[in-house]
Protein backbone atom coordinates (compact mmCIF):
# COMPACT_ATOMS: atom_id res chain seq x y z
CA UNK A 1 0.00 0.00 0.00
CA UNK A 2 1.16 3.63 -0.82
CA UNK A 3 1.55 6.30 1.23
CA UNK A 4 -0.88 7.97 -0.22
CA UNK A 5 -3.35 4.69 -0.31
CA UNK A 6 -3.29 5.02 3.24
CA UNK A 7 -3.73 8.81 3.60
CA UNK A 8 -7.58 8.53 1.85
CA UNK A 9 -8.93 5.34 2.89
CA UNK A 10 -11.79 3.96 0.91
CA UNK A 11 -15.45 4.65 3.56
CA UNK A 12 -18.21 2.41 2.99
CA UNK A 13 -21.16 5.19 2.07
CA UNK A 14 -21.05 9.05 2.51
CA UNK A 15 -19.52 12.00 0.26
CA UNK A 16 -15.75 12.93 -0.81
CA UNK A 17 -15.28 16.17 -1.25
CA UNK A 18 -12.38 16.39 -3.68
CA UNK A 19 -10.13 19.13 -5.36
CA UNK A 20 -11.15 21.52 -2.42
CA UNK A 21 -8.60 24.78 -3.06
CA UNK A 22 -6.20 24.43 -0.78
CA UNK A 23 -6.41 25.88 2.83
CA UNK A 24 -10.38 26.05 2.26
CA UNK A 25 -11.23 22.69 3.87
CA UNK A 26 -11.90 24.38 7.03
CA UNK A 27 -14.27 26.29 5.92
CA UNK A 28 -15.70 23.23 4.04
CA UNK A 29 -16.43 21.47 7.34
CA UNK A 30 -18.09 24.80 8.48
CA UNK A 31 -20.20 24.94 6.10
CA UNK A 32 -21.66 20.87 6.05
CA UNK A 33 -22.23 21.59 9.98
CA UNK A 34 -19.18 19.66 11.47
CA UNK A 35 -18.83 21.37 14.62
CA UNK A 36 -17.35 18.22 16.75
CA UNK A 37 -20.84 18.25 18.81
CA UNK A 38 -23.63 17.09 16.44
CA UNK A 39 -21.81 14.64 13.77
CA UNK A 40 -22.13 11.02 14.28
CA UNK A 41 -19.61 9.83 12.01
CA UNK A 42 -16.21 9.30 10.98
CA UNK A 43 -14.68 12.62 9.36
CA UNK A 44 -11.69 12.44 7.40
CA UNK A 45 -9.91 16.10 6.88
CA UNK A 46 -6.51 16.16 4.30
CA UNK A 47 -4.79 19.43 3.62
CA UNK A 48 -2.13 20.24 1.68
CA UNK A 49 -2.00 16.77 -0.22
CA UNK A 50 -0.43 16.95 -3.96
CA UNK A 51 -2.99 16.97 -6.81
CA UNK A 52 -2.08 16.73 -10.47
CA UNK A 53 -4.60 19.26 -11.42
CA UNK A 54 -3.74 22.19 -9.27
CA UNK A 55 -0.66 21.41 -7.37
CA UNK A 56 -2.05 20.88 -3.65
CA UNK A 57 -5.53 20.74 -2.31
CA UNK A 58 -7.60 19.81 0.01
CA UNK A 59 -9.82 16.61 0.68
CA UNK A 60 -12.48 15.80 3.48
CA UNK A 61 -14.69 12.96 3.56
CA UNK A 62 -17.64 12.20 5.95
CA UNK A 63 -19.12 8.82 6.35
CA UNK A 64 -22.91 7.76 6.25
CA UNK A 65 -23.73 11.45 5.31
CA UNK A 66 -24.34 13.33 1.18
CA UNK A 67 -24.79 16.63 0.85
CA UNK A 68 -28.17 19.11 0.43
CA UNK A 69 -27.88 21.43 -3.00
CA UNK A 70 -27.40 24.42 -1.08
CA UNK A 71 -24.69 22.79 0.56
CA UNK A 72 -22.67 22.25 -2.37
CA UNK A 73 -23.59 25.72 -3.81
CA UNK A 74 -22.14 27.24 -0.65
CA UNK A 75 -18.78 24.81 -1.48
CA UNK A 76 -19.14 25.91 -5.08
CA UNK A 77 -18.76 29.46 -3.68
CA UNK A 78 -15.12 29.08 -1.84
CA UNK A 79 -13.97 25.85 -3.72
CA UNK A 80 -15.38 26.44 -7.63
CA UNK A 81 -13.31 23.37 -8.79
CA UNK A 82 -14.13 21.07 -6.18
CA UNK A 83 -15.66 17.56 -6.87
CA UNK A 84 -18.59 15.45 -5.16
CA UNK A 85 -17.83 11.58 -5.04
CA UNK A 86 -21.16 9.57 -3.61
CA UNK A 87 -19.88 6.67 -1.73
CA UNK A 88 -22.66 3.60 -1.69
CA UNK A 89 -21.33 0.50 -0.39
CA UNK A 90 -17.39 1.44 -1.25
CA UNK A 91 -18.26 2.05 -4.85
CA UNK A 92 -18.71 5.70 -6.25
CA UNK A 93 -22.14 6.04 -6.82
CA UNK A 94 -22.04 9.45 -8.57
CA UNK A 95 -19.39 11.98 -8.96
CA UNK A 96 -19.83 15.22 -10.11
CA UNK A 97 -18.21 18.99 -9.86
CA UNK A 98 -19.98 21.71 -7.89
CA UNK A 99 -21.40 24.26 -10.00
CA UNK A 100 -23.24 27.47 -9.20
CA UNK A 101 -26.25 28.65 -10.22
CA UNK A 102 -26.86 32.15 -12.11
CA UNK A 103 -28.55 33.43 -9.56
CA UNK A 104 -27.38 32.67 -5.26
CA UNK A 105 -30.51 32.73 -2.61
CA UNK A 106 -30.15 32.35 0.99
CA UNK A 107 -27.14 31.21 1.65
CA UNK A 108 -24.76 34.14 1.35
CA UNK A 109 -25.34 37.54 3.22
CA UNK A 110 -24.27 40.57 1.81
CA UNK A 111 -21.33 42.11 2.74
CA UNK A 112 -22.56 45.91 2.64
CA UNK A 113 -23.69 46.65 6.24
CA UNK A 114 -26.15 49.33 5.17
CA UNK A 115 -27.51 46.95 2.37
CA UNK A 116 -31.37 46.93 2.87
CA UNK A 117 -31.36 42.65 3.22
CA UNK A 118 -29.39 43.46 6.93
CA UNK A 119 -31.98 44.63 8.09
CA UNK A 120 -35.16 42.67 9.70
CA UNK A 121 -36.94 42.74 5.88
CA UNK A 122 -38.91 39.75 5.19
CA UNK A 123 -36.13 38.67 1.82
CA UNK A 124 -33.32 36.16 1.41
CA UNK A 125 -30.58 37.93 0.21
CA UNK A 126 -29.85 37.56 -3.14
CA UNK A 127 -26.80 37.90 -5.41
CA UNK A 128 -26.49 37.44 -9.33
CA UNK A 129 -23.27 35.46 -10.39
CA UNK A 130 -21.19 37.33 -12.38
CA UNK A 131 -18.40 35.00 -12.50
CA UNK A 132 -18.34 31.44 -11.72
CA UNK A 133 -14.56 30.90 -11.42
CA UNK A 134 -13.37 32.73 -9.52
CA UNK A 135 -16.73 33.46 -7.85
CA UNK A 136 -17.87 37.17 -8.12
CA UNK A 137 -21.28 37.79 -6.63
CA UNK A 138 -23.44 41.42 -7.15
CA UNK A 139 -26.09 41.93 -4.60
CA UNK A 140 -29.28 42.24 -6.79
CA UNK A 141 -30.34 44.79 -4.02
CA UNK A 142 -27.47 47.17 -3.09
CA UNK A 143 -25.39 46.22 -6.43
CA UNK A 144 -22.27 45.83 -4.97
CA UNK A 145 -19.98 43.22 -5.20
CA UNK A 146 -19.38 40.86 -2.22
CA UNK A 147 -15.70 40.58 -1.26
CA UNK A 148 -14.34 37.66 1.15
CA UNK A 149 -17.09 35.69 0.13
CA UNK A 150 -16.27 32.74 2.67
CA UNK A 151 -16.57 35.38 5.70
CA UNK A 152 -20.30 35.99 4.79
CA UNK A 153 -21.75 32.34 3.82
CA UNK A 154 -25.14 31.56 6.53
CA UNK B 1 -48.24 49.43 -24.63
CA UNK B 2 -45.44 51.39 -23.15
CA UNK B 3 -42.86 48.91 -21.95
CA UNK B 4 -42.70 51.65 -19.15
CA UNK B 5 -45.82 51.17 -17.79
CA UNK B 6 -46.27 49.72 -14.14
CA UNK B 7 -43.08 49.16 -14.38
CA UNK B 8 -40.03 50.24 -11.73
CA UNK B 9 -37.15 52.92 -12.16
CA UNK B 10 -34.74 51.49 -9.73
CA UNK B 11 -31.42 51.97 -11.22
CA UNK B 12 -29.85 53.43 -14.36
CA UNK B 13 -28.56 50.58 -15.28
CA UNK B 14 -32.44 49.10 -15.83
CA UNK B 15 -32.56 51.40 -18.51
CA UNK B 16 -31.25 50.71 -21.95
CA UNK B 17 -30.18 54.14 -24.11
CA UNK B 18 -33.36 54.31 -25.93
CA UNK B 19 -35.83 54.04 -23.00
CA UNK B 20 -33.56 57.13 -21.44
CA UNK B 21 -33.88 58.91 -25.26
CA UNK B 22 -37.91 58.24 -25.01
CA UNK B 23 -37.84 59.70 -21.43
CA UNK B 24 -35.63 62.93 -22.60
CA UNK B 25 -37.60 63.31 -25.62
CA UNK B 26 -41.06 63.30 -23.74
CA UNK B 27 -39.70 65.29 -21.08
CA UNK B 28 -38.66 68.26 -23.60
CA UNK B 29 -42.53 68.78 -24.29
CA UNK B 30 -43.47 68.83 -20.51
CA UNK B 31 -41.35 72.03 -20.41
CA UNK B 32 -44.27 74.32 -20.67
CA UNK B 33 -46.19 72.28 -18.99
CA UNK B 34 -43.86 72.51 -15.83
CA UNK B 35 -43.29 76.06 -16.61
CA UNK B 36 -47.12 76.37 -16.12
CA UNK B 37 -47.24 77.87 -19.27
CA UNK B 38 -49.82 74.85 -20.58
CA UNK B 39 -52.28 72.96 -18.56
CA UNK B 40 -53.40 69.53 -18.39
CA UNK B 41 -55.15 67.42 -16.25
CA UNK B 42 -53.75 64.12 -17.57
CA UNK B 43 -53.05 62.67 -14.06
CA UNK B 44 -56.35 63.42 -12.45
CA UNK B 45 -57.41 61.13 -9.97
CA UNK B 46 -54.42 59.68 -9.74
CA UNK B 47 -52.26 59.63 -6.25
CA UNK B 48 -48.41 59.70 -6.11
CA UNK B 49 -47.00 58.68 -2.54
CA UNK B 50 -44.16 60.33 -1.96
CA UNK B 51 -42.70 57.84 1.08
CA UNK B 52 -38.89 60.02 2.02
CA UNK B 53 -37.04 58.10 5.16
CA UNK B 54 -34.59 61.49 5.17
CA UNK B 55 -34.77 64.79 4.12
CA UNK B 56 -34.76 65.79 0.95
CA UNK B 57 -35.76 69.28 -1.04
CA UNK B 58 -35.24 69.25 -4.54
CA UNK B 59 -36.44 65.41 -5.48
CA UNK B 60 -39.28 65.80 -2.85
CA UNK B 61 -40.33 68.58 -3.92
CA UNK B 62 -39.95 68.41 -7.80
CA UNK B 63 -42.00 64.87 -8.27
CA UNK B 64 -44.91 67.25 -5.85
CA UNK B 65 -44.19 69.56 -8.88
CA UNK B 66 -44.54 67.15 -11.38
CA UNK B 67 -47.61 65.26 -10.40
CA UNK B 68 -49.71 68.38 -9.46
CA UNK B 69 -48.97 70.11 -13.18
CA UNK B 70 -50.21 66.50 -14.64
CA UNK B 71 -53.55 67.07 -12.53
CA UNK B 72 -52.69 64.57 -10.09
CA UNK B 73 -52.29 64.52 -6.04
CA UNK B 74 -49.24 63.88 -3.66
CA UNK B 75 -49.83 62.37 -0.43
CA UNK B 76 -46.49 62.99 1.87
CA UNK B 77 -45.20 60.50 3.88
CA UNK B 78 -41.51 62.45 4.93
CA UNK B 79 -41.82 62.10 8.64
CA UNK B 80 -41.39 58.19 8.87
CA UNK B 81 -40.47 58.53 12.38
CA UNK B 82 -44.15 59.74 13.22
CA UNK B 83 -45.41 56.73 11.82
CA UNK B 84 -45.43 52.74 12.43
CA UNK B 85 -41.80 52.98 11.05
CA UNK B 86 -40.63 54.14 14.57
CA UNK B 87 -42.60 51.14 16.19
CA UNK B 88 -40.46 48.70 14.46
CA UNK B 89 -42.19 48.14 10.97
CA UNK B 90 -40.51 46.90 8.22
CA UNK B 91 -40.10 48.67 4.95
CA UNK B 92 -41.79 45.76 3.02
CA UNK B 93 -45.05 46.31 5.34
CA UNK B 94 -44.81 49.89 4.57
CA UNK B 95 -44.77 49.28 1.04
CA UNK B 96 -47.50 46.78 1.13
CA UNK B 97 -50.01 49.44 3.12
CA UNK B 98 -49.02 52.33 0.64
CA UNK B 99 -49.16 50.62 -2.53
CA UNK B 100 -53.28 50.72 -1.40
CA UNK B 101 -53.01 54.07 -1.38
CA UNK B 102 -51.26 55.33 -4.38
CA UNK B 103 -50.97 54.21 -7.99
CA UNK B 104 -47.07 55.04 -7.76
CA UNK B 105 -44.31 55.23 -4.59
CA UNK B 106 -41.20 57.52 -4.63
CA UNK B 107 -39.29 56.22 -2.23
CA UNK B 108 -36.08 58.06 -0.70
CA UNK B 109 -34.61 55.79 1.79
CA UNK B 110 -30.92 55.40 4.06
CA UNK B 111 -30.29 51.96 3.21
CA UNK B 112 -28.71 50.77 -0.23
CA UNK B 113 -31.11 48.66 -2.02
CA UNK B 114 -34.36 49.57 -0.60
CA UNK B 115 -36.04 50.69 -4.18
CA UNK B 116 -35.56 47.44 -5.52
CA UNK B 117 -37.10 45.79 -1.92
CA UNK B 118 -39.76 48.16 -1.83
CA UNK B 119 -40.21 46.90 -5.82
CA UNK B 120 -40.41 44.11 -5.11
CA UNK B 121 -43.30 44.28 -2.99
CA UNK B 122 -45.56 46.60 -4.76
CA UNK B 123 -47.34 46.28 -7.68
CA UNK B 124 -47.63 49.73 -8.44
CA UNK B 125 -44.33 50.93 -9.52
CA UNK B 126 -41.75 52.31 -7.39
CA UNK B 127 -39.00 55.28 -8.76
CA UNK B 128 -36.14 55.05 -6.81
CA UNK B 129 -35.82 58.66 -5.48
CA UNK B 130 -32.09 57.96 -3.42
CA UNK B 131 -31.06 54.78 -1.65
CA UNK B 132 -28.08 55.45 0.54
CA UNK B 133 -24.83 55.51 -1.14
CA UNK B 134 -26.37 53.76 -4.02
CA UNK B 135 -28.79 54.98 -6.97
CA UNK B 136 -30.57 57.82 -7.82
CA UNK B 137 -31.66 57.02 -11.49
CA UNK B 138 -33.95 60.57 -11.58
CA UNK B 139 -31.07 62.42 -10.52
CA UNK B 140 -28.86 61.08 -13.91
CA UNK B 141 -31.25 61.18 -16.18
CA UNK B 142 -32.06 64.81 -15.22
CA UNK B 143 -28.40 65.33 -15.59
CA UNK B 144 -27.83 63.81 -18.92
CA UNK B 145 -31.44 66.15 -20.67
CA UNK B 146 -29.60 69.16 -18.97
CA UNK B 147 -26.42 68.33 -20.98
CA UNK B 148 -28.50 67.30 -24.10
CA UNK B 149 -30.58 70.09 -24.03
CA UNK B 150 -27.53 72.73 -23.19
CA UNK B 151 -24.99 71.49 -25.42
CA UNK B 152 -27.41 69.65 -28.30
CA UNK B 153 -26.23 66.20 -27.74
CA UNK B 154 -24.02 64.21 -25.48
CA UNK B 155 -22.05 62.16 -27.53
CA UNK B 156 -18.41 63.43 -27.81
CA UNK B 157 -18.84 65.70 -25.43
CA UNK B 158 -15.30 66.16 -22.69
CA UNK B 159 -17.39 65.81 -18.89
CA UNK B 160 -15.14 66.73 -16.51
CA UNK B 161 -17.11 65.28 -12.71
CA UNK B 162 -14.96 67.08 -10.06
CA UNK B 163 -15.07 66.45 -6.43
CA UNK B 164 -15.85 63.66 -4.33
CA UNK B 165 -16.27 60.77 -6.72
CA UNK B 166 -16.03 58.19 -4.64
CA UNK B 167 -19.15 58.53 -2.26
CA UNK B 168 -21.16 60.88 -4.41
CA UNK B 169 -23.93 58.54 -5.75
CA UNK B 170 -24.93 61.11 -8.54
CA UNK B 171 -21.57 60.69 -9.76
CA UNK B 172 -21.13 56.95 -10.03
CA UNK B 173 -24.27 56.35 -11.75
CA UNK B 174 -23.70 59.70 -14.17
CA UNK B 175 -20.28 58.52 -15.33
CA UNK B 176 -21.64 54.95 -16.53
CA UNK B 177 -24.58 56.73 -18.35
CA UNK B 178 -22.18 59.32 -19.83
CA UNK B 179 -20.57 56.47 -21.53
CA UNK B 180 -23.67 54.52 -22.57
CA UNK B 181 -23.77 57.87 -24.56
CA UNK B 182 -20.37 58.30 -25.67
CA UNK B 183 -18.98 61.36 -23.94
CA UNK B 184 -15.40 61.34 -22.95
CA UNK B 185 -14.85 61.88 -19.38
CA UNK B 186 -12.29 63.09 -16.45
CA UNK B 187 -12.85 62.31 -13.25
CA UNK B 188 -10.59 65.08 -10.99
CA UNK B 189 -10.73 64.29 -7.15
CA UNK B 190 -8.23 63.72 -4.51
CA UNK B 191 -6.85 60.20 -4.92
CA UNK B 192 -8.63 59.02 -1.85
CA UNK B 193 -11.93 60.27 -3.16
CA UNK B 194 -11.46 59.06 -6.89
CA UNK B 195 -14.04 57.10 -8.80
CA UNK B 196 -14.16 53.41 -7.70
CA UNK B 197 -12.39 51.28 -10.18
CA UNK B 198 -16.08 49.14 -10.43
CA UNK B 199 -17.78 52.25 -11.76
CA UNK B 200 -14.74 52.72 -14.09
CA UNK B 201 -14.33 49.17 -15.10
CA UNK B 202 -18.42 49.86 -16.39
CA UNK B 203 -17.18 52.67 -18.26
CA UNK B 204 -14.45 50.81 -19.52
CA UNK B 205 -17.03 47.93 -20.78
CA UNK B 206 -18.89 50.63 -22.35
CA UNK B 207 -16.40 51.92 -24.54
CA UNK B 208 -15.02 54.61 -22.86
CA UNK B 209 -11.71 55.45 -21.24
CA UNK B 210 -11.44 57.81 -18.77
CA UNK B 211 -9.05 60.11 -17.90
CA UNK B 212 -7.85 60.43 -14.16
CA UNK B 213 -6.19 63.87 -12.90
CA UNK B 214 -5.77 65.43 -9.53
CA UNK B 215 -5.73 69.12 -10.74
CA UNK B 216 -8.72 71.04 -12.41
CA UNK B 217 -6.24 73.44 -13.67
CA UNK B 218 -5.57 70.34 -16.19
CA UNK B 219 -8.31 69.87 -17.14
CA UNK B 220 -10.59 72.96 -17.62
CA UNK B 221 -9.59 74.79 -20.69
CA UNK B 222 -11.10 71.10 -22.41
CA UNK B 223 -14.45 70.62 -20.88
CA UNK B 224 -17.60 71.34 -22.03
CA UNK B 225 -19.37 70.42 -19.38
CA UNK B 226 -18.15 70.61 -15.78
CA UNK B 227 -19.70 68.76 -13.34
CA UNK B 228 -19.25 69.98 -9.38
CA UNK B 229 -20.08 67.41 -6.52
CA UNK B 230 -19.62 68.62 -2.78
CA UNK B 231 -16.21 66.82 -0.99
CA UNK B 232 -18.19 65.82 1.85
CA UNK B 233 -16.53 67.42 5.27
CA UNK B 234 -17.49 64.33 7.13
CA UNK B 235 -15.03 61.74 5.37
CA UNK B 236 -11.54 63.44 6.17
CA UNK B 237 -10.54 61.96 9.77
CA UNK B 238 -8.37 65.46 9.83
CA UNK B 239 -10.49 68.45 9.04
CA UNK B 240 -7.58 70.31 8.16
CA UNK B 241 -6.44 67.69 5.05
CA UNK B 242 -10.55 68.32 3.99
CA UNK B 243 -9.92 71.93 4.05
CA UNK B 244 -6.80 71.48 1.94
CA UNK B 245 -8.68 69.48 -1.23
CA UNK B 246 -11.94 71.44 -0.46
CA UNK B 247 -10.67 74.83 -1.19
CA UNK B 248 -8.26 73.03 -4.56
CA UNK B 249 -11.82 72.67 -6.07
CA UNK B 250 -13.55 75.82 -5.62
CA UNK B 251 -15.04 77.26 -8.87
CA UNK B 252 -14.33 80.96 -9.67
CA UNK B 253 -14.28 83.37 -12.02
CA UNK B 254 -10.53 83.21 -11.61
CA UNK B 255 -10.54 79.18 -12.59
CA UNK B 256 -13.17 79.62 -15.63
CA UNK B 257 -10.71 82.34 -17.66
CA UNK B 258 -8.92 79.33 -18.86
CA UNK B 259 -12.10 77.67 -19.67
CA UNK B 260 -14.36 77.48 -23.20
CA UNK B 261 -16.71 80.37 -23.72
CA UNK B 262 -19.77 77.72 -24.03
CA UNK B 263 -18.78 75.52 -20.95
CA UNK B 264 -21.32 74.86 -18.36
CA UNK B 265 -21.41 73.87 -14.99
CA UNK B 266 -23.62 71.62 -13.52
CA UNK B 267 -24.14 70.71 -9.32
CA UNK B 268 -26.42 68.50 -8.15
CA UNK B 269 -27.11 70.77 -5.06
CA UNK B 270 -27.09 71.91 -2.23
CA UNK B 271 -23.21 73.19 -2.59
CA UNK B 272 -21.60 74.66 0.42
CA UNK B 273 -18.97 76.61 -1.21
CA UNK B 274 -17.30 74.55 -3.97
CA UNK B 275 -18.91 77.30 -6.51
CA UNK B 276 -18.51 80.98 -5.80
CA UNK B 277 -21.58 82.37 -5.84
CA UNK B 278 -19.78 84.47 -8.15
CA UNK B 279 -20.36 82.21 -10.74
CA UNK B 280 -23.98 82.42 -10.23
CA UNK B 281 -24.19 85.18 -12.95
CA UNK B 282 -21.62 84.05 -15.39
CA UNK B 283 -23.27 81.98 -18.78
CA UNK B 284 -21.88 79.01 -17.67
CA UNK B 285 -23.50 78.68 -14.68
CA UNK B 286 -26.49 75.68 -15.07
CA UNK B 287 -27.28 74.66 -11.78
CA UNK B 288 -30.33 76.21 -11.09
CA UNK B 289 -31.57 75.37 -14.73
CA UNK B 290 -30.57 71.33 -14.02
CA UNK B 291 -32.69 71.54 -10.69
CA UNK B 292 -35.48 72.95 -12.62
CA UNK B 293 -35.07 69.82 -15.20
CA UNK B 294 -35.90 67.75 -12.81
CA UNK B 295 -39.72 68.37 -12.67
CA UNK B 296 -39.87 67.84 -16.83
CA UNK B 297 -38.56 64.71 -16.36
CA UNK B 298 -40.14 63.55 -13.70
CA UNK B 299 -43.25 64.41 -15.24
CA UNK B 300 -42.06 62.14 -18.01
CA UNK B 301 -41.58 59.43 -16.15
CA UNK B 302 -44.70 59.83 -13.95
CA UNK B 303 -46.38 59.66 -17.58
CA UNK B 304 -44.67 56.70 -18.94
CA UNK B 305 -45.04 54.77 -15.79
CA UNK B 306 -48.88 55.88 -15.51
CA UNK B 307 -49.44 54.35 -19.05
CA UNK B 308 -50.51 57.65 -20.11
CA UNK B 309 -51.03 57.35 -23.89
CA UNK B 310 -48.44 60.65 -24.37
CA UNK B 311 -49.37 60.66 -28.40
CA UNK B 312 -52.33 62.23 -27.20
CA UNK B 313 -53.43 65.73 -25.52
CA UNK B 314 -50.45 66.85 -25.35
Amino acid sequence: MSMKDFRVTPIRNGTVIDHIECGMALKVLRIIGVDGEKIHSTVSVLMHVPSKKAGWKDVVKVEDRELDPSEVDKIALISPRATINIIRDFNVAEKYKVRLPDVVRGIVRCGNPNCITNLSEPVEPEFVVECKDPPILRCIYCDRILENISEHII
Amino acid sequence: MSVFRNSDIVSIRDLSKESIEQIMDLAERMIPYAKGEKKTKVLEGRILANLFFEPSTRTRLSFESAMVRLGGEVLDVSYPLMTSVAKGETLADTIRMVESYADVIVLRHPHEGAARLAAHFSSKPVINGGDGAGQHPTQTILDLFTIRREKGKIEGMNVVLVGDLKYGRTAHSLAEALALFGAHLWLVAPQNLQMPKETIKEVERLGQKPKLASKLEEVIAEADVLYVTRIQRERFPDPSEYLKVAGSYRIDKSILREAKKDLIIMHPLPRVDEIAPEVDNTPHARYFQQAFNGVPVRMAILLLLLGVDVDEGF
